[in-house]
């Protein structure tokens, strides 16, 4: 008895449906609160493919929600020990681990030889970038985004011609139109919700059973359960938007945060820091985060309050922000070295989570 | 006195139901979406700085679009969480 048996034998899927599934190759990007239930339902149905790709490691905040790993697995890479897992499980997926973000230079050679892209990722310039590489490649692509206790669903570019994400959002919203990390919690049971669905809606396109969410967006509510149902259409600026052809696409900025040129490593920072006694270091997270940096001189300027200049900025020849993850120290980065020219402000990558903070 | 004949049913959905109060709003006398947009950014400054789009009795709609009587109109933030 094979182990697809109970979804083999439902009217209308069968033996054909379950051959399609085999022979297709879909790549997930981003393993976290979305990529991990989606990963563990599609390799359970029997992809034959699985790509998935992701640069991040595990952070212990991350386990309320990415449910694949575990407290032995915090500081692991997250595509490495999704594939771990996955191939421990079943003999007959076969299992593409990429452990790097995707960008614009890798991301044409990664995401071409798959069916389907599943977006599992967190922030809008990899939403961005994904749409617009799926659009140029011809890929189908499974979108799913989370805010607080909402969820939206999307099947964006199944054919020439279809609906994308810049039909409904043409361009990103700035940095300033964010919210910040620090602001948005999340139940590990929403993402969990929606990357299911994301699978779902996989497993339904690749097989042609039932229908697929093509033209529309969902829009789900955890709160109350609430669906909203929307049709999308082109807009006329969307294409526009999108870049020309692939030379295009490798050389736009997508503002992605692992290439911003304000970013700096812990072990970078901390040895510049030791190097040049004009350098400052802050923190810029709420007064009542954790934890707390140990054994280094650091100040304490958070994000939500006033971003006013300092003496110690003024006369500081390097300063180093840091927060929780690296987002709002990333902003906070920008918005500085607008007013004080000149001078080196940089953003600790990964933040206090980052494997690398210098925490005893 | 005339009688207010043209009433609307807003729905809002993640940060901008957070800016409302509410993910619920019925208003009246709103013709389009211009006005509706103009009306809001008066009543909530903050949207002014935020994307969303618009849907019509659960359509998408770009550009200033007539908005009837009675309508449902979906205020759509773009989500990135994952």
């Amino acid at each position: 008895m094979s182990r697809f048996v109970r979804q083999v034998i439902l009217p209308g899927f069968g033996n054909e449906a379950q051959q399609k599934l085999k022979k297709s190759k879909v790549l997930i990007i981003g393993a976290g609160g979305l990529g991990c239930p989606a990963l563990l339902y599609l390799a359970a149905a029997g992809i034959g493919t699985i790509g998935i790709i992701d640069g991040d490691t595990i952070a212990e905040s991350n386990l309320n929600r990415q449910v694949m790993y575990g407290e032995a697995e915090v500081g692991i890479n997250k595509a490495q020990a999704a594939a771990h897992h996955l191939k421990s499980k079943y003999h007959d997926v076969n299992i593409q681990c990429i452990p790097e973000f995707l960008t614009t230079s890798n991301a044409v050679s990664y995401i071409q030889t798959y069916d389907l892209v599943i977006d599992g990722s967190d922030n809008f310039p990899t939403r961005y970038l994904v749409n617009d590489i799926c659009v140029l490649l011809g890929k189908p692509l499974v979108f799913a985004a989370i805010y607080q206790n909402e969820g939206q669903l999307a099947l964006f570019n199944t054919k020439k011609g279809d609906i994308h994400y810049r039909d409904l959002f043409p361009e990103p919203p700035k940095d300033s139109e964010i919210p910040n990390c620090n602001e948005t919690g999340v139940l590990g049971v929403l993402p969990g919700i929606m990357g299911i669905m994301q699978a779902a809606e996989a497993i339904k396109f690749l097989t042609g059973y039932g229908e697929v969410l093509t033209g529309k967006i969902l829009y789900y509510n955890l709160l109350n359960h609430q669906t909203y149902t929307l049709a999308l259409e082109k807009h006329p600026a969307s294409e526009q938007m999108l870049p020309n052809n692939l030379t295009e696409f490798e050389s736009r900025d997508y503002a992605l945060f692992c290439d911003a040129k304000e970013v700096i490593s812990w072990k970078e920072a901390l040895g510049l820091i030791e190097k040049n006694s004009k350098s400052i270091l802050i923190d810029v997270r709420e007064l009542n985060e954790r934890p707390e940096l140990q054994g280094h001189a650091h100040m304490k300027i958070p994000f939500s309050g006033p971003h006013d200049i300092i003496p110690e900025m003024k006369e500081a020849e390097g300063i180093y922000l840091f927060c929780q993850s690296g987002i709002r120290s990333l902003r906070m980065a920008r918005e500085l070295s607008q007013t004080l020219s000149g001078k080196k402000i940089y953003s600790i990558i990964g933040g206090i989570e980052s494997p690398d903070a210098p925490l005893n | 006195m005339e009688m207010v004949t043209h009433r609307i049913k807003i729905r809002a959905f993640g940060m901008i139901a957070e800016k409302l109060g509410a993910d619920c709003l019925d208003l009246d006398s709103i013709p389009t979406t211009e006005v509706l947009r103009g009306y809001l950014y008066q009543q909530f400054p903050e949207l002014e700085k935020m994307k969303f789009g618009i849907a019509i009795n659960k359509k998408l709609v770009s550009g200033n679009q007539p908005i009837p009587n009675e309508a449902e109109v979906a205020l759509l933030p773009p989500f990135s969480g994952g």
